[in-house]
C-alpha cells in the first residue's frame, strides 16, 4: 500500500499536558512535588544580574589610570549608592580638587587600572516564574525548574506572537466571519477572544488598549502583522514581542475560514480559563503556538500524544494550498505513479473526497493530517 | 570510516539521500552492463520537526518511494539492508548528505553594534548562520533583558567578539560574562555544551577563557577586528562552518540513528554540492559560479581562476527563510518578475503562507510564477552576498583610510568578473523540478545576469549532494553518473555587457553556423531576447559584433568570436543589457516580461495570453 505522511498540527479534546517550567538562572524553587497550583502561582524566583554601568572615572577626575586605587573611596566588591562620593583628586597642596559622585547604585565589579573604567553593577532584578497552567508539580529540579502536569484540551495554532497569557476564552464570532472593531468591547477585557476568519492591525490594536490578553482567530494579513508589530518578520522565530496581547492564528495568513474543529473544540469551552503562547519556530525543533484549556473533569482523559505515522484510505486531511486552500477532506485514493497538475510539474498527489463532494487530486505535499 | 577497496569496487546497486531543511531526496544508482546510471528517485518531507522529530523517517519514507517504484525491498525494521549481509536484498552502499535543522542560527555578542557587531554579523553570515539577534553592551538594554533575550532564542551557537588587539579587556570581559550568566542551551541536544566562538581582542583570551570554558564549548580564533581599520572575518567563519558540523548538525533529532545506518560519514549538503561544482571548474579548467538554491538557504560555489569560495546565506532560502527574501528584496523588486495583476497584499500572505507551512508546492501556475520570481531575487542576492565575501585583502582591508577618506573602493571590490564566467550552474528542488527547462535557465540569467558568452547548466533531479558524497568513497561512479545523468547541458547565454546609448538601437548582430550548414544571422534591439534551438551535443561556430558600447568579452563594440554548445534549451540571446535595469513601471515592467517569457516559451503560451489580456 502506498504510504505518506504531512505533520498535523495537534487538536485534542482531552490529554495530559506537561509543561517544564526553567528560570532564566539558578534561583529558588517555591513548590514541591506533588504541590497544586494555579496558573498564577509562582513556582519558582531568581535574582537575575542586573545592568552594569562603566564610566571612564579616571579621565573624567582628571588622573591617570594606575592612579584609580588612590583617588576611589570604594573598592571593588564594594556597594555604592547614588550620590556618594566615588573619587577625589587633590592638586597643588590641596587647593585645587575634582570630585565625582556616583550617578549609580549598585556594586563596585570593576576598577581597571588599565583603562580607567569603573564599573557599577546594579542590585540584581528579581525574576518570577509562574506556572504558566494550573495542575500539579510532579518533578522539581533542584534551583532551576519544574514540571506541572494538567488534564486538559490542547490546540496548536499555526502561527503567533506574544507570549504566555491566562484569560477566560470569550466567543466573539463565528468562524467564517471577519472581525470588525465592534467585536471589541468593554466586556472583552483580561479575555481570550475566540473566533473569525481574519482580524486586522486596528482591531488587534484596539483589543490590546482594552486589555485583552489574546485573539485566536483563523487568519492574519502579513501586512497588518508588520503594521501591529512595527517591524517585518523575516523568519517565523516570534515569542519575545513587545506587545501586551497574544494573537494565535489557526489557519495562516490571509483571509481564512477557522476550520470547524477547531472552533468547536474552543467554543465548546466558552468562558473557561485557558493559557495561550503565541511563541512559533518555525525552524527544526519547531514550536507552534498553543491553546491550552485545563480540563475539571477527567474523566475521559485521551491517551498521550499518538504520532501520525501514515496516511491512508479515509484518513481526514485538511488542504493547505491553494487552489483548495482551507478544504477539508478524506483521503479517497493514493496513486503511486508521479502525476503532472497544473504547473506542468510531475509530483507524488492524493485524491481528496472533499466535504463538498467533489474528489480532486492534490500534491501530497499540500495536506495535513487532521489529528 | 574507511571502506574496504573490495566494497568500494563491488558496488552494483547504491542509495543516497539528502536530508534537507524541507525535503529529504533519496536517488538510487544502479550498474547496468558496465556503466552506472541515475536509475529512481524518491522524496519525503524531512521529519526533523516536531511531533516526529526523527530524521529517519523521511529517509525511510523517501526510500519507500524507490522500493515501491523499483520493485525492490531496501529497508528493514534497523534501517537500510545492505546485500553482503541481507541475503541479497538492499543495497551494496548506503550514503548522505543533510542540511536539515533549518540552518544554522547564531547569536552574536559585540561591544558595539556599528564596528564588532557588523563585522561578527559578516562572519556569522559568511559562515552560513541566520543572526538570530545581536546583542552589544551600547545598545542601551539593560542588561537582565540581554540575558532573558540570549536565554529565550536557543542558538546553536555563538559568535563573541569585541575589542581591538591590545587595548581595553574588561569589555570584552564584560560581554563574555553576560553570555555566562545566560547559560543560553543549545537548540538540540540538552547535554552537550554550546559552541562558543571567540574571536575578540587577543589580549582579553585568557580572561574570556578562564569565563567561559567550563561553560560552553570555546574555540577561540584571532580577532575579527584587529584594529578599527582592519577586518578579518576569515578564522570565524571557518570555526562556524567547522563547529557547525561536528556540534550542531550530530544533534539534531535522529541523527544518531542514521549514522548507523551509513557508510561513511554524513556530509553537509553544501559540501557535497560544492564538490561537483569545484570538480566541473577543475576538470574543464573554466571559471565556474554555482548555486544550491534551498529551502532555508542560499549556497553559491566559485571557482574563479582556480580559486574556490563557497559562501551561505542562510536567510534567504524558498521556504523556511522565503520572507526574509521578500524583506531583504523588497516586495516591489518581487513583483517586476510577476507577469500578471497581483494584490501585493496577497503576494505577501501567499509567501508568508509558505514560510509557515514551508513544506507544500506550487500547485497553481500562478503560484509557481511567484515562486520562480522570488527565487531570481534570492539568487541576485545570494551573488551580492558572495561577492561581499569573495574580495581581494579580505582581512586587511582599511576600510576607513580608503573608503571614508579618500573614497577609494577598489581594495573592496570583487574579484568576481561576470564577464569571465564561463559555466553557470544551479541545484536545489526549486531549480531542479522546474517544469521547464527554459525556466531554471531564466531564473540564473535574470537572478545572476551573467554577460558574455555563458554555459548554463543544472542538476536533473537535485542529486550534486548525493554524488559528491557518492565521491568520497568512488569517485569514478560519481563522475560517471554526474556527466551522464545529473548535469542538464541547458545551452548557452549570449549577453553583450553594457548599455547602448539610445532606446531602440541595435543591441548585437550575431552569425551563427548552424549544424545544418546554413549561416543564420539576428539582429538584436536593446531589450530583446531570443531563444535558438541548438541541441544537446551541438558545438557552433558563432561571431558576435556587440553595439559600440558593449562588451562581449573582447572589448567595447569589438567582435568575438568564439565556439558555444547547445543544450535542452538551446541559445538564450540576452540583449536587455548589463547591468539589467528593468522598468520602474509596473505596466511597463509587465508588458516586457510576457515579450520575454512568451519568446522563450518559459510557460503555456495560453497562460501567457491570458495574462497579456488581464493587463489590459
Amino acid at each position: 500500500m502506498s504510504f505518506a505522511f504531512t505533520p498535523g498540527l495537534s487538536v485534542t479534546k482531552s490529554k495530559i499536558v506537561r509543561k517544564e517550567r526553567v528560570l532564566p538562572i539558578a534561583g529558588e524553587v517555591l513548590v514541591k512535588k506533588g504541590d497544586t497550583v494555579l496558573a498564577e502561582t509562582i513556582v519558582a524566583q531568581a535574582s537575575v544580574p542586573s545592568d552594569i554601568h562603566m564610566r571612564p572615572i579616571s579621565y573624567i577626575v582628571g588622573c591617570e589610570p594606575y592612579e584609580l586605587p588612590k583617588i576611589m573611596k570604594f573598592k571593588q566588591g564594594d556597594f555604592i549608592k547614588e550620590g556618594d562620593l566615588m573619587a577625589e583628586t587633590k592638586s597643588f597642596f590641596g587647593l585645587f580638587h575634582t570630585e565625582h559622585y556616583s550617578k549609580y547604585t549598585g556594586t563596585i565589579e570593576l576598577i581597571s587600572t588599565v583603562t580607567g573604567m569603573v564599573a557599577i553593577r546594579e542590585p540584581p532584578v528579581p525574576v518570577k516564574l509562574s506556572s504558566y497552567i494550573p495542575g500539579k508539580i510532579i518533578e522539581v529540579t533542584e534551583n532551576l525548574a519544574v514540571t506541572v502536569e494538567t488534564h486538559a484540551a490542547f490546540v496548536q495554532g499555526i502561527f503567533g506572537i506574544g507570549g504566555e497569557r491566562h484569560g477566560e476564552l470569550m466567543t466573539i464570532a463565528e468562524p467564517d466571519e471577519a472581525l470588525t472593531m465592534d467585536h471589541i468591547t468593554k466586556e472583552c477585557a483580561g479575555k481570550i477572544l475566540v473566533g473569525g476568519s481574519i482580524v486586522t492591525s486596528e482591531i488587534l490594536k484596539k483589543a490590546s488598549d482594552f486589555g485583552v490578553k489574546g485573539i485566536i482567530v483563523g487568519g492574519l494579513r502579513r501586512d497588518d502583522l508588520n503594521k501591529y508589530l512595527g517591524y517585518e518578520i523575516g523568519v517565523a522565530i516570534t515569542g519575545q514581542e513587545n506587545i501586551t496581547l497574544s494573537c494565535i492564528i489557526t489557519e495562516g495568513f490571509g483571509e481564512m475560514r477557522m476550520a470547524g474543529h477547531i472552533y468547536d473544540l474552543l467554543n465548546s469551552h466558552n468562558g473557561r480559563p485557558a493559557s495561550i503562547n503565541g511563541a512559533t519556530q518555525i525552524r527544526a525543533g519547531v514550536i507552534r503556538p498553543e491553546i491550552i484549556i485545563p480540563l475539571q473533569d477527567t474523566t475521559n482523559i485521551g491517551e498521550e500524544e499518538t504520532l501520525t505515522y501514515g496516511m491512508v484510505i479515509g484518513t481526514r486531511v485538511r488542504v493547505i494550498r491553494q487552489p483548495y486552500f482551507g478544504d477539508l477532506g478524506s483521503v479517497a485514493e493514493l496513486p503511486i505513479e508521479l502525476q503532472a497538475v497544473e504547473t506542468e510539474s510531475h509530483v507524488r498527489v492524493l485524491k481528496v473526497k472533499l466535504e463538498d463532494g467533489r474528489v480532486v487530486m492534490v500534491p501530497r505535499a499540500n495536506v495535513e493530517i487532521m489529528e | 570510516m574507511e571502506l574496504s577497496d573490495n566494497k568500494t569496487n563491488n558496488l552494483e546497486i547504491i542509495l543516497a539521500t539528502d536530508c534537507g531543511s524541507t525535503t529529504t531526496k533519496a536517488r538510487l544508482f544502479k550498474k547496468i552492463g558496465s556503466e552506472y546510471r541515475f536509475v529512481c528517485t524518491g522524496e519525503a518531507p524531512t521529519t526533523v520537526e516536531a511531533p516526529f522529530e526523527d530524521v529517519t523517517m523521511g529517509v525511510r519514507n523517501a526510500v519507500r518511494e524507490v522500493e515501491e517504484l523499483m520493485g525492490i525491498k531496501i529497508l528493514s525494521e534497523q534501517g537500510i539492508q545492505l546485500r553482503h549481509s541481507s541475503k541479497g536484498r538492499g543495497v551494496d552502499l548506503y550514503v548522505t548528505t543533510s542540511s536539515a535543522g533549518g540552518g544554522l542560527q547564531m547569536m552574536v555578542f559585540g561591544l558595539t553594534r556599528s564596528i564588532t557587531g557588523e563585522s561578527c554579523e559578516r562572519a556569522a553570515l559568511g559562515g552560513g548562520a541566520i543572526v538570530m539577534d545581536i546583542v552589544s553592551l551600547e545598545d542601551g538594554e539593560p542588561v537582565y533583558k540581554k540575558i532573558e533575550r540570549t536565554r529565550h532564542l536557543r542558538p546553536d551557537m555563538v559568535l563573541l567578539s569585541g575589542g581591538t588587539d591590545g587595548g581595553n579587556i574588561s569589555d570584552t570581559v564584560q560581554a563574555a560574562e553576560i553570555l555566562k550568566v545566560s547559560n543560553p542551551q543549545a537548540r538540540f541536544g540538552e547535554s552537550f555544551s554550546l559552541p562558543v566562538i571567540f574571536a575578540g581582542n587577543k589580549s582579553a583570551r585568557e580572561p574570556v577563557k578562564a569565563t567561559l570554558v567550563d561553560v560552553f564549548a570555546l574555540k577561540i580564533v584571532d580577532n575579527l577586528r584587529p584594529t578599527v581599520e582592519l577586518e578579518n572575518t576569515d578564522p570565524a567563519r571557518d570555526a562556524i562552518q567547522e563547529l557547525f558540523m561536528e556540534h550542531v548538525m550530530s544533534h539534531a533529532p535522529g541523527y544518531d540513528k542514521l549514522m548507523t545506518w551509513t557508510d561513511i560519514p554524513i556530509m553537509p549538503t553544501p559540501r557535497g554540492e560544492g564538490t561537483m561544482f569545484q570538480t566541473v571548474a577543475r576538470m574543464e579548467r573554466i571559471n565556474v559560479i554555482g548555486v544550491g538554491l534551498g529551502g532555508a538557504t542560499t549556497n553559491i560555489y566559485s571557482t574563479f581562476d582556480g580559486k574556490f569560495v563557497r559562501t551561505v546565506s542562510a536567510n534567504l532560502g524558498m521556504s523556511y527563510s522565503i520572507c526574509n527574501v521578500l524583506r531583504e528584496a523588497t516586495l516591489e523588486n518581487i513583483l517586476r518578475w510577476i507577469p500578471f495583476p497581483i494584490d501585493p497584499t496577497e503576494l505577501d500572505d501567499i509567501l508568508a503562507n509558505k514560510m509557515i507551512r514551508p513544506t507544500t508546492i506550487p500547485h497553481t501556475l500562478e503560484e509557481l510564477i511567484i515562486e520562480h520570481a522570488v527565487a531570481r531575487e534570492a539568487l541576485r542576492l545570494g551573488l551580492d552576498h558572495h561577492k561581499f565575501l569573495a574580495r581581494g585583502l579580505r582581512g586587511a582591508i582599511p576600510k576607513t583610510l580608503l573608503e571614508d577618506t579618500f573614497g577609494d573602493t577598489s581594495l573592496l571590490k570583487s574579484y568576481i568578473d561576470m564577464l569571465r564566467v564561463d559555466l553557470l550552474g544551479g541545484t536545489g528542488g526549486l531549480l531542479s523540478h522546474a517544469p521547464r527547462r527554459v525556466q531554471s535557465s531564466l531564473m540564473l540569467i535574470d537572478g545572476f545576469q551573467p554577460q558574455g558568452v555563458t554555459r548554463l547548466i543544472q542538476d536533473s533531479v537535485f542529486m550534486f549532494p548525493h554524488l559528491g558524497v557518492l565521491s568520497s568513497v568512488n569517485p569514478k561512479i560519481a563522475y560517471e553518473v554526474f556527466d551522464k545523468d545529473a548535469v542538464i547541458r541547458l545551452g548557452t547565454c549570449i549577453a553583450p555587457q553594457g548599455i547602448p546609448e539610445n532606446e531602440g538601437e541595435e543591441m548585437l548582430s550575431i552569425e551563427l553556423h548552424m549544424p545544418d550548414g546554413n549561416i543564420r544571422t539576428e539582429n538584436l534591439i536593446f531589450g530583446d531576447m531570443m531563444r535558438i534551438p541548438l541541441p544537446v551535443g551541438e558545438v557552433i561556430d558563432v561571431k558576435i559584433n556587440p553595439n559600440k558600447k558593449c562588451d562581449m568579452g573582447a572589448g567595447p563594440g569589438h567582435e568575438l568570436t568564439t565556439r558555444i554548445e547547445g543544450g535542452e534549451v538551446g541559445i538564450i540571446i540576452d540583449a536587455r543589457g548589463r547591468p539589467l535595469i528593468t522598468s520602474t513601471d509596473r505596466e511597463t515592467m509587465k508588458r516586457n516580461l510576457l515579450k520575454w517569457l512568451t519568446n522563450l516559451k518559459a510557460y503555456p503560451e495560453e497562460d501567457l495570453k491570458k495574462y497579456a489580456e488581464m493587463n489590459e
